[in-house]
């Protein structure tokens, strides 16, 4: 051996350079969201901020300050979403479920992707549909509801139109289904084989199969699906402003005529009025929405988080 | 509760694709037979046709008969769950349920079969079962621990309780060493060795020692040519077919000579 040869640098690393970009730009975009959304609060903040104590006047003529025009919103906004949630969530697992375990592959990979359009039309396309098809074919229904179920306070005297609060969830239940579809059916998809054969090997049934394996294997997952569809659910603006007929009532009734609308469509229906005083509580509500929606989503992220780490101790 | 196999003229597909061919063969209950081969030869394909899990892949099917207690497994009035459930497994890599703690990864076999079970019961399987699985002393303390937080060797054990605590008659193990350090390794053939007094047990694996150590019955698989179907080479006492076996080509592979 001669010492001719350079002995090899141990020091260096060009390879590191492509690295360190690379890091950097993911940092940045990891910022990015963060700062945007920031700047969303900040916004909000300022501009919303006179918005909590105007006079009287400007928040009439159903409520004479902030909480009594917010209050009635949020109700609506909650209403439609968890009339939404409770429509599309079932239906949603169950189709992703299908399309990842029931059904041969022919038939499950059109469905999705059918599904997935749905997700592509526009939201004024369900607006229109919900209220000049939907909503008048609903009306027979929602009177069966009130003479037979009459006595729980949700179904109580109907709505001539049937543009109802209960409409407006069946067409939130409607647009938030694909995405809820769409990343149930991807975790299903992904349970470990090594998973659902231990649950085989020990004489489960399909549906056993899935309770075993899948369904905890996917737990994350489908709870993050729901906060998503749950997300497009609150603040959804065209179709509600354009289904639900607008009221003030604070009331049980699900069916009637006048419940509140949520805070996207009031928002919507009037920022056209464009007084000063109007614009800021109009943007006061949508702080409310968006600290409503980060709650929602941590109280969520709390409960899977709670029983994942209760697991892993 | 140990039960015989009678395996007559199977032959295993995928699609069209034919696997496993013209596999006769008589596995004894209360004994432990190995299946032995090079990677690819459908020992394990196989391995998973004594009890329907073969048939979980999409177009996989069996021909031909494998009878136990004097049933078919493969008539048409057959659950496969139901077979599923007397013929347990074990697999290459260890899989307790992830979310389950040990207590409940033991008793989720039980729990398909009776939905309610009383306290003292369900604790005196889970006992009955660990100690089976020569895990007890080393977990009963942690019970409701998950299962995962075991080491690999331990949550292999804990599958064999798995599998062992709804008392099948037959164990079917898929090579159930590979993935494990050879203390581990050691424990679970000591373990094959104690289970075999009451189970009928199938192992397949690529450690020849392995087959030697515990299995009183050997079957050699190899593959005819690339490309054509796995077969039954030979079936002997493990004894004779590590010292004289009948086929030339089982020589060759046991001794090292293979190719």
């Amino acid at each position: 051996m001669t010492n001719t040869a350079a002995s090899p640098d141990w020091t260096t690393s060009k390879a590191g350079i492509g690295d360190r970009i690379f890091a950097a730009l993911a940092l940045a975009a990891g910022l990015v969201i963060v700062g945007a959304l920031a700047a969303v609060f900040v916004f909000l903040a300022i501009k919303g901020a006179p918005g909590f104590s105007r006079a009287a006047d400007v928040y009439g003529p159903h409520a004479t300050d902030f909480f009594g025009y917010v209050g009635p919103l949020l109700v609506g906004t909650l209403t439609a979403s968890v009339i939404a949630l409770i429509i599309a969530v079932p239906l949603a697992w169950g189709i992703a479920l299908a399309i990842s375990h029931y059904a041969p592959k022919w038939l499950g990979t059109p469905v999705a992707y059918v599904i997935d359009l749905l997700a592509a039309v526009p939201s004024v396309v369900y607006g229109l549909w919900g209220a000049f098809y939907l909503a008048p074919k609903t009306v027979p229904a929602y009177e069966w509801l009130h003479e037979h179920f009459g006595f729980i306070p949700f179904f109580g005297e109907t709505s001539a139109t049937g543009r109802t609060v209960m409409t407006a969830g069946i067409v939130l239940a409607i647009m938030i289904l694909p995405i809820i579809t769409a990343i149930s059916r991807e975790v299903f998809s992904r349970t470990p084989r090594l998973n659902e054969e231990a649950a085989y090997a020990l004489g489960a049934t399909k549906w056993e199969m899935i309770r075993m394996s899948v369904f905890p294997y996917a737990r994350s997952g489908m709870v993050s699906a729901v906060m998503l569809g749950l997300g497009r659910a609150l603040g959804e603006t065209m179709a509600v402003t354009m289904v639900l007929s607008v009221g003030f009532d604070l009331s049980w009734n699900l069916l009637g005529s006048s419940s509140p609308t949520s805070i996207a469509a009031n928002i919507a229906l009037k920022y056209k009025e464009r007084s000063a005083d109007l614009l800021a509580v109009l943007i006061a509500t949508g702080l409310v929405l968006f600290l409503m929606t980060f709650v929602v989503n941590f109280v969520a992220r709390w409960i899977v988080g709670r029983s994942e780490r209760k697991m892993a101790r | 509760m140990a039960r015989s196999i009678d395996v007559s003229d199977v032959n295993i597909y995928y699609g069209d694709f034919l696997a496993v061919q013209g596999v006769n063969m008589t596995i004894r209950a209360r004994a432990v037979t190995a299946f032995i081969g090079p990677s690819g030869c459908g020992k394990s394909t196989f391995l998973r046709s004594l009890n329907r899990m073969h048939e979980l892949i999409p177009g996989a099917r069996v021909e031909g008969k494998i009878v136990v207690d004097g049933q078919d497994l493969y008539d048409a009035n057959i659950d496969p769950v139901a077979v599923r459930r007397q013929i347990g497994m074990v697999f290459q890599r260890p899989n307790p349920f992830p979310t389950m703690s040990i207590y409940d990864n033991v008793l989720a076999g039980n729990k398909l079969n009776a939905k309610r079970m009383k306290k003292s019961e369900a604790d005196a399987i889970v006992e009955k079962s660990l100690r089976g699985a020569n895990l007890w002393n080393e977990v009963k303390d942690r019970l409701n621990k998950p299962g995962m937080g075991l080491s690999g060797g331990q949550q292999q054990r804990l599958c064999i309780a798995r599998a062992i605590a709804v008392e099948p008659q037959v164990l079917l193990m898929d090579e159930p060493c590979s993935a494990l350090d050879p203390i581990s390794t050691s424990a679970i053939e000591d373990l094959i060795h104690e289970l075999k007094s009451d189970y009928t047990i199938v192992i397949v694996t690529h450690n020849m020692q392995q087959a030697a150590r515990v299995s009183d019955e050997t079957g050699f698989f190899n593959l005819k040519a690339t490309g054509e179907p796995g077969h039954l080479v030979e079936f002997n006492p493990t004894t004779k077919m590590f010292a004289s076996p009948d086929n030339p080509a089982t020589e060759a592979y046991i001794s090292g000579r293979f190719g």
